[in-house]
Formats: C-alpha cells, structure tokens, sequence
C-alpha cells in the first residue's frame, strides 16, 4: 500500500493562508491503514486546526470529510457540494488522491496535508517499510522476492557491495543489507546459481525516467478513442 | 595499435603485470579545490615509488577535483593514472562521453567501483544515480574496447576506448561465501586487474585466496592485495570499530598503542613520529605476507593524505627501485 505521513502542522497553516472556510478531506485506505490520513486522522486534524486558530485569534470554519477512496472519482463526487463550499481543501490523501480531487474539481484549492513517502507495508504496529518503487520491470523472480530497487541504498542489481557488514548495510546499522536478505534466502532455498547470473544494464525507461506512465488496456475500454 | 601487440591497452601497469613483475600502485586524493598544484605535487612524491597511481572520483562522496582531470594532470608529471569511475555521480550517457574523452587525453588505467553512499559525504541530500551498477560498468567498457560498440549497442565508428579495467574487491564485506563467487563476476563481466579493500587480517585474507584460486581466478586476473599504513591508535581502532566492511586484528591496534606509551602526551611530534614509523613497519610486514600468497600480483598502497608513504613503505618493503618501461620493453 502507499505510505504517507502528515505534515507538521505549521506547514498546513501556512499551506491554508488566510482561507476562512477549511475542509479536511481524509481518505479511507492506504493512509488510513498506516494512520495517517483516515477518518481518525481528519477529525483531529480538523480539531487541532481549529483550536490553533483560536489560540492565533481568527476565527475560521474548519469541517471534515472522509471518503473510501480519494483516488477514484466515485468515490470522490459526494465531496462536490462541500469542496465547492471551502476556500481550501487539505486533502490528507496520497499524492494521487490530492491530484484526483485537482482533476475533479478544476475550480477548488486544494493542498496536501501528508507526504507521500513510499509504498510499503506494516513491519509491526508502528512501522512502516518500503518495499517497492514501481520500476515498471519487475525483478523479484531472480532476487528470491525481495526487491534491491527498493531495498539497497544503491539500487545494485548485482550486490552486495563492499559496504555490506553483518547483514547491514554501510548507510546505517539500522537498514538491512537487502543483497544480504538476498542471498540468505537464495542459500536457503538452494538457488544460488540465480545470483551468479549477471544481470545487464536495467531498462529505466519504464521507470519514471521514462516520463509519467500511462496503462491502456483496449479490452476494458468502453470509451471512444479521443 | 595495442591490438597488435596483444595488450589489451598498452599501459604501463599492463605491461609490468603481463612481463610478470610485481607491481606496486599507490593513491592520489584530488584537493577540495580547484588547485592543481596540489595534484602537481603529490604526484612528484609518488613518481617512480610505484608503477601506477589510482585517482580517486569523489572520495567519500565529498567533492573534489575530479579524477579525470587529476588523472592528466598525473599524465603531464609523468605518474601513469589508474582513474577511479563510481557509479554514484553518472548515468551511462556520462560516463561514456568521460571515459571517451578520459582516453582521447591518454588515460589508459579504469577502476570501476560502486561508490560509496552520497550520506558519508558533504552533500547528502543529492540524489545518486546508480543508472549502472559496477559490474555494469565494467561489463559496458569492456564491450566498448572487444566489441567497438556503445552501451545502446550502436557501433563506435572511430577510435574505441581501450582501457585496462580494474574492480574493487572487499575480502572482508559479508557473506565472506559469496566474496569470491563476486570476484568470478567481476571477471566475467570483463574485469583485467583487481584491487582490494585494505587488508589488515592477512589470515583471512589467505582463505579468500584459497577459495579464489579454488574457482582458477588468480589465473584469469591480476589481484593486487590493499595495504595502507596506520597512523595512529585512534585511526586503528576506529577502522576497527567503525569502519563497515574493514577488519584490523586487535593485536595491530595493540602495536600501535605501544609504540606511543612510553612517549609522554605533550611531546606531540615525538609521539606521531613513533606511531607512523610503527603503521610503516606493520604494512612493510604485511607486505612481506601478502606476497607469499599465491596469486597475489602485486601491492595496492593506500596512503592517502600522506603521499610521502607510499615511497618509504615500497623502499622498506625492498620494492625500489621501479622498472621502468625502457627496461620493460627490451625484455
Ligand atoms: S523490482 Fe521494481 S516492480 Fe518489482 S518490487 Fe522492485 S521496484 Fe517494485
Ligand atoms: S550494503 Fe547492501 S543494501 Fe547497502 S548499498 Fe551495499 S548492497 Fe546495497
């Protein structure tokens, strides 16, 4: 799932402005799962800002609202009436939930109240991992499942490098050498020969290197080609 | 044309290894400025101490004068240059457009390395590159000299590059298994010399031998065993403790603790001075061990920011004088 975490809150003040009416727009899947932007998460966003803009002596309207998806536009119609009410919308959503209620709502402001950071999974309660980086070329089926694109610092595809010691990697003690995991598991499963294989030159033109990707499927597409 | 002849580049390092010489390499740090002065001056230190000379490329990831312009610097002091490439700073684009010019200017020695991480360095918040990875790197060159062809696959329709392409080995980095099956990579992958990671355990270092030689690579690759002289206690148990990757036996920091003891604190000079004739006598002796291995082809010297060392290690570990390439030829 996508990560995220909020935003101080002095960087969304100062994202509101003077904006009198506020809607808080939280999302109910990914962020809501890793705490960041669910339901939970917008009402006491919600609550904080108006207690901070009382304390600072202006009054403003502060509401909130959370949908299932921020990414898909069904789900996001219902927040119509109340997005063309506010001056601003802090959308506590994942980049792509902030871009789908811009694409939405030509007319609204609307500003990000998380940082996107990864995509990932719960390690345990209370930590987030990355795990993958979309690279558009998946390479799991050789590194034994675990993804040195995401995982080693230097994206190696063929490590470990000279920095790896004791299962870490040289960055920090606290991340894990993922060339290391690699190997580990390759010994375990005795598929080693696989990280003998030189792996060539990545292609990182279905990366994002290759500029913003686009998926078309002709079989699912009812709409006429424009 | 070197083709005729059989080398692969034709230099001085190729040379001396392929006539069966012991070879010595030492290491120029460029400045943090853009003084080439400095360069001018190291390399008059290390002439004629070894037989080639690495220039590192943004060492530590801190900016410096960069190792190709350093490297022709070396050139006109007439210090052959082994020109370091990381991966960390370069797409495949730069690094062929670089390592083109680097062979038009006379450049003719290649190490390809990793890198180490930009967060070590004076810009840690920069994006890295890593488009290639090493043995990439290694793989791309060595097409572009056997194969006159660019990365893409595009024909090199005038002069290719023909470098004599290095690798770094780390003996000591975990798992201790895999280091030789990477070393076998390296070697597919197109590598013609190796040079180690500093190596303090000769011990150790030995099994890896073992197990190199086991896999026939010491016949296939000229390895040059690392060594680098301890200046200080504090330098020796920080290699120690810290360093990843970097294994220094307890009893050489004991040495070097000892050296200094019986000197009191306030006599600084007299305390430096003991500590570095004792680093000098540690690495002449690990000298004198490596060489016994099998398949060792040669001394890698690291000292750097002390260029002056590389001279009186090689002169003590009876290393001088240096052929030269004259007396090379008429062999
Ligand atoms: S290889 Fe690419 S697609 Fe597969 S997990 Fe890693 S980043 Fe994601
Ligand atoms: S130590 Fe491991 S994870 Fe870190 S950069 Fe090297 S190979 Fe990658």
């Amino acid at each position: 799932m996508i990560i995220g975490e909020q935003k101080p809150l002095e960087e969304i003040k100062e994202l509101i402005g003077d904006a009198r009416k506020v809607l808080v727009a939280g999302c109910g899947t990914c962020v809501a799962v890793c705490s960041a932007g669910g339901e939970r998460e917008a009402q006491i966003l919600a609550s904080a800002l108006r207690l901070a803009f009382q304390v600072d002596g202006n009054s403003r309207e502060v509401t909130e609202a959370t949908v299932q998806r921020q990414c898909e536009w069904e789900y996001i119609d219902p927040l119509a009436e109340q997005v063309a009410e506010s001056d601003v919308v802090v959308s506590l959503a994942c980049g792509i939930g902030v871009q789908t209620l811009v694409e939405r709502f030509p007319e609204a402001w609307i500003v990000p109240g998380l940082n996107t950071t990864f995509l990932g999974m719960p390690q345990e309660q209370g930590i987030w991992v990355e795990r993958c980086q979309a690279c558009g070329q998946c390479i799991l089926g050789v590194t034994a499942g675990i993804c040195p694109i995401a995982r080693c610092s230097k994206q190696l595809l063929n490590g470990p490098c000279g920095g790896s010691h004791d299962g870490k990697c040289e960055v920090n003690p606290d991340i894990e050498c993922a060339w290391h995991l690699i190997y580990e598991r390759l010994r375990k499963l005795g598929k080693l020969e696989l990280m003998l294989r030189f792996q060539p030159a990545k292609d990182w033109s279905v990366s994002r290197d290759g500029g913003p990707r686009r998926i078309v499927r002709e079989d699912l597409r009812v709409l006429p080609e424009t | 044309m070197s083709e005729a002849n059989g080398y692969k580049s034709g230099s001085r390092l190729e040379k001396l290894l392929r006539a069966g010489h012991f070879v010595v390499t030492g290491e120029l740090g460029p400045p943090q400025s853009a003084d080439g002065e400095v360069i001018c001056q190291k390399a008059r230190l290390l002439k004629g101490k070894c037989d080639a000379v690495n220039i590192t490329d943004n060492q530590t990831a801190i900016v410096r004068l960069s190792s190709i312009g350093s490297g022709i610097i070396c050139l006109q002091e007439g210090v052959e240059p082994i020109v370091q490439m990381t991966c960390r700073d370069r797409n495949r684009l730069a690094m062929q457009s670089d390592l083109l010019a680097a062979y038009a200017l006379g450049v003719r020695n290649l190490l390809c390395l990793t890198g180490d991480h930009q967060s070590f360095g004076n810009h840690p918040t920069a994006k890295n590159v890593h488009d290639l990875d090493s043995l990439q790197l290694i793989h791309m060159m060595a097409k572009m000299r056997d194969e006159k062809v660019f990365q893409c696959g595009d024909p090199i329709k005038g002069a290719e590059p023909r470098f004599f392409i290095g690798a770094a080995a780390n003996p000591f980095a975990d798992p201790f298994d895999w280091r030789p099956y990477r070393l076998l990579k390296k070697v597919e992958a197109g590598a013609d010399f190796i040079q180690t990671q500093l190596i303090y355990n000769v011990e150790k270092f030995a099994e890896y031998m073992r197990r190199v030689r086991e896999l026939g690579l010491h016949e296939r690759v000229y390895i040059l065993a690392g060594v680098g002289p301890l200046k200080t206690p504090g330098m020796a148990r920080y290699m120690r403790d810290k360093v990843p990757g970097m294994e220094v036996p307890d009893a050489l920091v004991e040495r070097m603790e000892a050296a200094g003891r019986d000197i009191p604190k306030e006599d600084k000079e007299a305390r430096n001075a003991a500590w570095r004739e004792e680093g000098i006598k540690i690495t002449v002796e690990l000298i004198e061990q490596l060489r016994q291995i099998e398949g060792v082809a040669g001394i890698h010297i690291m000292s750097i920011e002390w260029e002056e060392g590389v001279g009186l290690i090689a002169e003590r570990a009876g290393l001088l004088p240096r052929p030269t390439v004259g007396e090379l030829e008429d062999r």
